[in-house]
């Protein structure tokens, strides 16, 4: 119990970062991380003896997430794109800041999800290649050619979004 | 390019990702320097990588909240599984104490409890030397039926894993599966003004043919389980009180129908329980 306490409790502040970032809803990405978290005790003893709990525990938020995207998809429920003040951002930054982290946050949501995974889990939650294919349960080669598919239109979609000249889009609504 | 391997794009997004080692980011600066399209793609792409990270920085600064504190979900584990007592002084560590499919998380017990389990498995298999209080046969009838909601009790109570079959969201088919197993309509009595809720339930051998368990839990993790079957002597019995350890129940019969509610609880706690099973249940009995 005390490896399981002393390997995960410091994950915690990054699982919810990326359980938010997928969600892009605090209370629902916190519900994610509480559930993750009780399959991490339950499933402690099953992981494989190499001491990458990182991964493992990532795996298993990421699959709840894509299990919750995917019942989302099924309801329709429609995530609101254009909200001022984006959930997913904690803190209002800087105004100009502010401006650009909303527009890019907003662009990534419109990646696809396996896409989004692979960026957020790499550049945000500094994991290696290997333990992203891990996570994604993914060969290391769809990694890099998701990674570099996930950069190329993140950029085009942000090029296509000048901040001064954007205007509002219209949420979707069901 | 010491190495003479050519660079990659995998090279490049290492690049990015600040993941090469010293001499290949040299090799890969000194590529760049040599191409500056390829340059500025890459700078963007560090850029971009630096903005996430700086978008999504402050959720990881944030408090953790309480509900997500390790400690107390590992603690509320154990007592699910130890069904009550997380007070025990003992380790867990005797080799005879019940214990979930993964045994990392046994809960505390203390000796006496070990003693009693290590009795309890001892003594299954045999319901036919189980005597209530020491005065009456188990036979067919009520005595029978407490000690059959005992042992489901002690085999699904502690069960971490698969507790129940069919879950609370499942009722509509719960209901129908063991009312189709016992040939008499089962209802689920709603106790959430006594603090327990509705987990779910199954159906259990007994040595009397089918039984409907269903499940409960409370606030604290501690689970009560009734078992309802069809009673073919003692039709008609008045609630009776029974202890196996720690396991306390309430038994009874209505119209042909057996009914008994147990958990490890005090009768002042599992009594009114069962009364208001009893008063739903003989609501539902048809007249």
């Amino acid at each position: 119990m005390h490896d399981l306490q002393a390997a995960v409790e410091p994950l915690i502040p990054a699982l919810r970062r990326y359980a938010r970032a997928l969600l892009r809803d605090r209370a629902a990405a916190d519900d994610l991380v509480h559930d993750c978290l009780e399959r991490t005790i339950s499933r402690w003893h099953q992981r494989r003896g190499d001491g990458d709990a990182r991964a493992w525990v990532f795996a298993i938020l990421h699959n709840l997430a894509m299990n919750r995207l995917r019942q989302r998809a099924r309801r329709g429920a429609h995530v609101a794109l254009d909200d001022a003040d984006d959930p997913a951002l904690a803190r209002p930054p800087a105004q100009e800041d502010q401006l650009r982290h909303g527009d890019l946050v907003r662009a990534l949501a419109e990646l696809p999800a396996d896409q989004r995974s692979v960026l957020l889990l790499v550049a945000v939650e500094d994991l290696s290649y290997a333990e992203a294919a891990r996570v994604l349960d993914v060969p290391i080669g769809t990694v890099m050619s998701r990674l570099s598919r996930a950069r190329e239109r993140l950029h085009r979609l942000m090029d296509d979004l000048p901040a001064s000249a954007r205007p509002n889009r219209l949420r979707s609504v069901p | 390019m010491t190495s003479g391997r050519p660079i990659t794009e995998a090279d490049l997004h290492a690049y990015v990702d600040q993941a090469l080692d010293a001499p290949r980011r040299a090799e890969v600066q000194a590529y760049l320097d040599q191409h500056p399209e390829i340059a500025r793609r890459v700078a963007a792409e560090a850029r971009q990588r630096g903005d996430l990270r700086a978008a999504f920085a402050a959720i990881a600064e944030e408090p953790v909240p309480a509900t997500l504190s390790l400690a107390q979900l590992i603690d509320r584990r154990s007592r699910i599984v130890g069904g009550g007592d997380p007070d025990g002084a003992a380790g867990g560590a005797g080799g005879n104490a019940p214990r979930g499919i993964d045994g990392h998380y046994r809960p505390r017990r203390p000796a006496w409890q070990l003693a009693i389990a290590a009795v309890v498995l001892v003594g299954l298999g045999g319901l036919g030397g189980w005597a209530a209080r020491g005065a009456t046969r188990p036979g067919n009838g009520i005595a029978a039926l407490a000690q059959e909601a005992t042992d489901s009790y002690r085999v699904y109570a502690p069960d971490r894993v698969h507790p129940v079959e069919l879950r609370a969201v499942d009722q509509g088919a719960l209901i129908a599966w063991v009312s189709d197993r016992l040939a008499h309509p089962v209802s689920v009595p709603d106790l959430t003004k006594a603090g327990f809720r509705f987990m779910g339930g199954r159906v259990v051998v007994t040595a009397h043919g089918p039984a409907g368990l269903l499940m409960y839990d409370d606030d604290r993790g501690t689970r009560m389980v009734m078992l309802v079957r069809p009673m073919a002597v003692e039709r008609d019995t008045a609630m009776s009180a029974h202890a196996s350890g720690s396991v306390r129940g309430f038994s009874w019969a209505r119209r042909g129908v057996g009914y008994s509610v147990v958990a490890e609880a005090s009768a002042d706690r599992l009594h009114p329980l069962a009364d208001e099973v009893r008063r739903q249940t003989d609501a539902g009995v048809p007249g």
